[in-house]
């Protein structure tokens, strides 16, 4: 692929990605209802949801907090355009580290013990997952000698077969990045957890609704660093990818409804023992052949 | 979002009932949340008694505009059997506005429904005013 496909496919991304993260967050909330024999709102309705904050009043403990959650949104976007844009796949992780942070530092600027625990429970989560990443990125290395994602994909190969490893720890990481059920501790969709909306909570309005959209961003972007581990230089790898992370996305929703919320010490010791046999023997495997 | 002064529990439950697969709420797109500062509907369950007072004020006072109050249960629109008890203030709206008022003991899940597919219209009404007051101060 030329460069100006690449820059076509970041535009795509920054456009069509929020519309199709929305269609996922409404068959997330349908696929849920149905597995609890409800039938469950319409489709669009998430999109119904954030139209209808965004024309809500506007109520912030201080000015910092929507400056940070726009930050959070804005580098959301940056990395899923560099992920897409065929760009260094460690620079996407590190930005994608720092959106996170934007997020965890709009929910201390609040006052409130609810926010905080949040943030810091999304902070161990984080600490959770991070390795599990790092290490994918690593396996992308000694598998293709390159970091850059337009090289992966240029390379012709499907990358599933030797990074199998990583790929289940990816799929295990996913749960926790998508702050699904049972790694949910810091912001939950569902009423009635126990710390209210964690991080959310002193998010209203304009503000909450751009936490949604960044939300629909994210998934697309994680589901779309899923496709990648299937693309072989022609049509079929892009279907196949597809494929699983519509799988993928399902299995979530299915773990979300079917487990309850874990402790942190639960999430951050699974998320380690999971990464490290899995990535790190990956990581044995590819400099042992 | 959902909140129970002092009621006999009775309404609580038929509030969550409406939330089961029988009667699905989240069909009309509404869910309970805790959380004030993203909630549109308020629903209340019981009479206002002098201690949670301040309470119900707070929470209400945290929603963001526009927002509907919705009284579940006849002990929530005007006291009902608690109406003479030393500490029951009245009904909810003896301390914030309320919109739509759904009677009985308990108030029946297709009737809470009902109220609060009303408060949804009522909800609308009042974002099509904002939206013109923000308009006019233009
Ligand atoms: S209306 Fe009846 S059921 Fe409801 S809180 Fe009052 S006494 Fe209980």
């Amino acid at each position: 692929m030329s460069d100006w496909m690449w820059i076509v496919a970041a535009v795509v991304f920054v456009v069509v990605g929020p519309l199709v993260g929305c269609l996922l967050a409404g068959i997330d909330r349908k696929i849920s209802a149905r597995m609890q024999n409800r039938v469950g709102p319409p489709i669009r309705q998430p999109l119904y949801d954030v139209r209808k904050f965004l024309a809500k009043e506007q109520v912030t403990p201080n000015l910092v907090q929507d400056f940070y959650v726009m930050c959070f949104l804005l580098f959301t976007i940056v990395t899923g355009a560099l992920f897409f844009g065929g760009m260094d796949l460690l620079l996407v992780i590190f930005t994608l580290t720092l959106s996170e942070t934007f997020l965890v530092l709009a929910a201390y600027s609040s006052g409130s013990v609810y926010s905080q625990i949040g943030a810091q429970r999304e902070l161990y989560v984080a600490m959770a997952y991070e390795p599990i990443i790092l290490l994918m990125a690593i396996c992308y290395y000694l598998e293709f000698g390159s970091f850059a994602v337009s090289d992966i994909v240029e390379s012709g190969e499907m990358a599933f077969v030797p990074l199998l490893g990583v790929f289940v720890a990816f799929l295990f990481g996913l749960t926790m990045k998508l702050r699904k059920s049972p790694f949910d501790l810091s912001l939950s969709h569902h009423a009635h957890q126990d710390i209210v909306r964690g991080m959310a909570t002193e998010f209203s309005g304009r503000t909450y609704a751009s936490l949604e959209i960044a939300h629909w961003y994210e998934s697309v972007m994680l589901l779309g660093m899923m496709v990648l581990f299937f693309l072989n230089g022609s049509w079929t790898g892009v279907v196949l990818g597809v494929v699983v992370a519509v799988l993928a996305w399902i299995l979530e929703i299915w773990i979300d409804n079917g487990f309850a919320r874990m402790k942190w010490q639960t999430a951050l010791k699974s998320g380690w023992v999971v990464g490290l046999i899995l990535g790190v023997g990956n990581v044995a495997v590819l400099l042992l052949i | 979002m959902h909140y129970d002064a002092s009621s006999c529990n009775g309404c609580d439950i038929e509030v969550l009932a409406c939330l089961t697969p029988v009667y699905d709420v989240e069909r009309f797109g509404v869910i309970n949340t805790g959380d004030p500062k993203q909630a549109d509907i308020f629903l209340v369950t019981g009479a206002v008694n002098d201690q949670n007072k301040e309470v119900v004020k707070q929470l209400y006072d945290q929603m963001p505009e526009p927002k509907v109050v919705v009284a579940v249960g006849i002990c929530a629109c005007s006291g009902g059997i608690f109406k003479d008890c030393y500490n029951i203030l009245g009904g909810v709206d003896q301390v914030i506005p309320v919109d739509v008022y759904v009677p009985g003991c308990a108030a029946r899940p297709e009737a809470i429904i009902d109220g609060v597919v009303k408060g949804l219209d009522v909800l609308e009404q009042k974002r099509l005013r904002l939206q013109q007051e923000k308009e006019g101060s233009k």
